[in-house]
C-alpha cells in the first residue's frame, strides 16, 4: 500500500501543469458551488429568521382554534403560560403577542392596518424592532409605532394623532386615539405598508381583552429543530386547550418557495457538475491512454492489476482531494466576508426583491455542511467516473499494452 | 537442470478467420546458466516466443514449463505472481518507472515481493555497484543515458533473484559503447553467478557473445547452435 501511495503521489506530480489544470477546474467548480449554496442557504436562513422574528416565531403557542380562525376571540390568557416551565437550552427566548386588524385614520385618509401588541422591551431583542426605528422614540407607554409606508399613506408624522377603529374581544367596539411616537421602516413590504406596533397592554385595552394574547412566539437556537421541540411543548401544554405550531406549518408559502428555489439551485449545480464531470473524465481518459504501455510494463514485471488499480485510484483521490481543498480554501474567506457583510442590493434588483416580499440583501450562510456537501458531491462524481480507469486496467492485455 | 521446457508450442493468430502461425510447433529446453540468443528476421516470432516463455502471452497449443512448473493453465493473477517471483524482464525501451530514481526502480520489484527493508537495501546497493551505476542511484531515468537506463533495467530484472532473465532486444536502442558495456555485465553475471539469460536480438554483437544461438524463421526453429 505504501508503495502504491508513493508511486501515485509521484505520478500526480509527474505532469505538474496537467495536475494544476485539473485541480483548478475542480477547485473553481467547488468554489462556485460553495458560493452559490452559501448564498442560497443564507437567503433561506434570512427569510426564515425574518419571518420567524416578525411574524410567527420558530414555534408559536396559540389557542387551539386560533390557527384555523385568526380572530381576537381565539386569543388566550397569558396567565396560562406563567405556570409552565418553557425554559430549555435550545429555546433562545419567547415573546407574547396580540394581533388584530383595524382601520387607521388620520385627517381624511383611512387605511386598513395590522395591529401588533408587543412587549417593546422584549421585542427589541426578539425581532430587533428597535433597529427599524427611523424617527421618534421607540419606548412609549401609550403611543404607537407606525410603519413608514403606512405613515406616509396616512400623511402621518411623529407627534401626530392616529385614530384606530375596529372590533374588540367578543364583538365590542374598539376605538381610540393614539399619539405617533415613532416611525419604523421594514424591509418587508407587507409590514412596511400596514403595521402598527403598540405596547401589549395598550392594544389589550383597545380591544377590551385584558391579559389576552394571540400567540406566544418562541425563537429556537436552530430553526430546523422544530419537530422535537414541538413534541416537547405539546407534552407541557397537555390539557391546556393550547396548541403548538412550527414555522413550517405556519408559513407553508415560505417552505414551498424555499423548496422550489433549492431544487432550482440544484439544477444549476447539476449542470456545473456535468461540466466538471467531463473535465475529470477527460483527465482520467488521458491518464489511461497515455500510460497504457507503462501500466502494461508494471503488470508484466509483477505488479498485480489490483495493485495497479489501487495506485491509479490513489492518484485520482489525490487529484480530486487537491482540487476540492483548493476550492474550499478559495471559497472560505469570501463566504466569511459576505457572511459578515451581506451584499446589499439596490435599484431594480432591490425593488424586485421587495416586490416578492423579501429583504433586498444577499446574505451568505456559514455552514460546514456547504463545504462538506460540495466536497462529497465531487468525490462521488469522481468515484463514478473512476469506474472507467478501473475497468480499463482490469481489461488491460499486456501484449497489446506493450505494443502501444 | 532445465529452467525452461517448451513442448510443441504454437501461437496461432486469427484461428477463426485466416490463421497465422506466429510460432509453429516449437520444442525447446534451456538449462540453467545458458546465455542464449534467439535470432531471426523481423516478424519471425522471436518476441512472441519470449512472451510465451515469460507468461506474458498464452500459447494456442503445446506447453510451457518454467522450473518444472507448467504455467500453461495459470490464471492471470497466478501468472503475475509467478513472473514476479521467477522471471526477470529487460525490454527494448528500458521501461523504467519514470518518477522513481534508479535505486527506487530496482527496489520496486523487491517491495512487490515484500522483502524486508534491510535485505532490500543491501541488494539494491550491491546491484547498483555491480552494474557500475552506484553514483547514479538517485537520478531519475530521464537523467540517465540509454546505457545507464538499461543497466538499471538489468539490475531491476535481477533484483528478484529470478530463475532466468528474458531480454527482448536489450541493445536495440544503445550505441556500440553502451552495448559492449551492457554485454560485459551480463556475460559476467552469467559466468560468475550462473544467471540464465535469453535474448531475442538482431544485434550481431549479442549474437557473437551468445553461447547458444537459436534461429527462428516463420515461427519455426531452423537451427539451434551450441558454442
Amino acid at each position: 500500500m505504501i508503495l502504491s501511495i508513493k508511486l501515485a503521489w509521484k505520478n500526480v506530480w509527474r505532469s505538474k501543469k496537467r495536475t494544476w489544470i485539473t485541480a483548478s477546474s475542480i477547485a473553481f467548480s467547488v468554489f462556485f458551488a460553495c458560493l452559490m449554496q452559501s448564498s442560497q442557504l443564507g437567503s433561506y436562513e434570512n427569510m426564515i429568521d425574518n419571518s420567524a422574528r416578525f411574524f410567527t416565531g420558530h414555534l408559536g403557542i396559540h389557542q387551539v382554534d386560533f390557527w384555523e380562525d385568526q380572530i381576537i376571540d381565539n386569543s388566550f390568557d397569558q396567565q396560562a403560560l406563567l405556570e409552565l416551565d418553557l425554559t430549555k437550552p435550545s429555546i433562545l427566548m419567547g415573546v407574547p403577542r396580540l394581533s388584530s386588524f383595524a382601520l387607521a385614520s388620520h385627517g381624511d385618509r383611512t387605511k386598513g392596518a395590522a395591529l401588533f401588541g408587543v412587549s417593546l422591551e422584549e421585542e427589541a431583542a426578539f425581532s430587533y424592532l428597535e433597529r427599524k426605528l427611523i424617527k421618534g422614540d421607540y419606548n412609549t407607554e401609550s403611543g404607537v409605532l407606525m410603519a413608514a409606508g403606512l405613515a406616509a399613506n396616512l400623511n402621518l408624522n411623529v407627534g401626530d394623532t392616529l385614530v384606530l377603529m375596529g372590533q374588540g374581544y367578543h364583538g365590542v367596539n374598539a376605538a381610540g386615539k393614539y399619539s405617533v411616537t415613532g416611525i419604523l421602516k421594514f424591509p418587508i413590504p407587507a409590514l412596511n405598508q400596514g403595521a402598527i406596533y403598540l405596547p401589549l397592554e395598550t392594544l389589550q385595552e383597545f380591544l377590551s381583552a385584558p391579559n389576552m394574547i394571540s400567540s406566544y412566539s418562541i425563537l429556537l437556537e436552530d430553526s430546523q429543530d422544530t419537530e422535537g421541540m414541538k413534541a416537547h411543548m405539546e407534552t407541557i401544554l397537555k390539557g391546556k386547550e393550547l396548541g403548538v405550531k412550527t414555522w413550517q406549518e405556519m408559513l407553508p408559502d415560505l417552505v414551498s418557495s424555499i423548496e422550489l428555489d433549492y431544487y432550482g439551485g440544484w439544477v444549476i449545480l447539476v449542470i456545473l457538475y456535468i461540466v466538471i464531470g467531463f473535465g475529470i473524465f477527460g483527465t482520467f481518459l488521458m491518464m489511461i491512454k497515455e500510460r497504457t504501455y507503462e501500466l502494461g510494463i508494471l503488470n508484466a514485471i509483477g505488479m498485480t492489476k489490483r495493485r495497479v488499480q489501487t495506485m491509479v485510484a490513489i492518484e485520482i483521490f489525490l487529484l480530486i482531494f487537491l482540487g476540492v481543498l483548493m476550492g474550499v480554501l478559495m471559497a472560505t474567506p469570501i463566504i466569511l466576508y459576505f457572511w459578515a457583510n451581506p451584499i446589499l442590493l439596490s435599484g431594480d434588483a432591490a425593488l424586485a426583491m421587495e416586490k416578492f416580499g423579501y429583504e433586498p440583501i444577499i446574505p451568505f450562510a456559514l455552514n460546514f455542511k456547504i463545504f462538506y456537501n460540495q466536497g462529497i458531491s465531487i468525490f462521488v462524481i469522481a468515484l463514478f467516473l473512476a469506474i472507467y480507469p478501473m475497468l480499463a486496467i482490469k481489461q488491460l492485455k499486456i501484449i497489446k499494452a506493450l505494443k502501444e | 537442470m532445465k529452467v525452461i521446457e517448451l513442448k510443441n508450442l504454437s501461437k496461432i493468430y486469427n484461428p477463426e478467420t485466416i490463421p497465422v502461425r506466429a510460432i509453429n510447433d516449437v520444442t525447446l529446453s534451456v538449462k540453467e546458466g545458458e546465455f542464449t540468443a534467439i535470432v531471426g528476421p523481423s516478424g519471425c516470432g522471436k518476441t512472441t516466443l519470449l512472451n510465451m516463455i515469460g507468461g506474458l502471452d498464452i500459447s494456442s497449443e503445446g506447453s510451457v514449463e518454467v522450473g518444472g512448473v507448467s504455467i500453461q493453465d495459470m490464471n492471470e493473477s497466478q501468472l503475475t505472481a509467478f513472473r514476479l517471483q521467477h522471471i526477470g524482464f529487460v525490454f527494448q525501451a528500458y521501461n523504467l518507472i519514470p518518477v522513481f530514481t534508479a535505486k527506487e526502480n530496482i527496489e520496486f520489484i523487491m517491495v512487490l515481493q515484500n522483502m524486508d527493508a534491510k535485505t532490500m537495501q543491501e541488494r539494491s546497493d550491491d546491484l547498483l555497484d555491480r552494474m557500475g551505476i552506484k553514483n547514479q542511484k538517485n537520478r531519475r531515468p530521464s537523467e540517465l543515458s540509454g546505457g545507464q537506463q538499461q543497466r538499471v533495467a538489468v539490475a531491476r530484472a535481477l533484483a528478484a533473484r529470478p530463475k532466468f532473465v528474458l531480454a527482448d532486444e536489450p541493445t536495440a536502442n544503445l550505441d556500440s559503447g553502451s552495448t559492449e558495456d551492457l554485454l560485459d555485465i551480463m556475460a559476467k553475471l552469467n559466468k560468475e553467478e550462473k544467471i540464465t539469460f535469453i535474448f531475442s536480438t538482431h544485434d550481431q554483437r549479442v549474437i557473437d557473445r551468445a553461447k547458444r544461438v537459436i534461429t527462428l524463421e516463420d515461427g519455426v526453429i531452423i537451427s539451434d547452435e551450441h558454442r
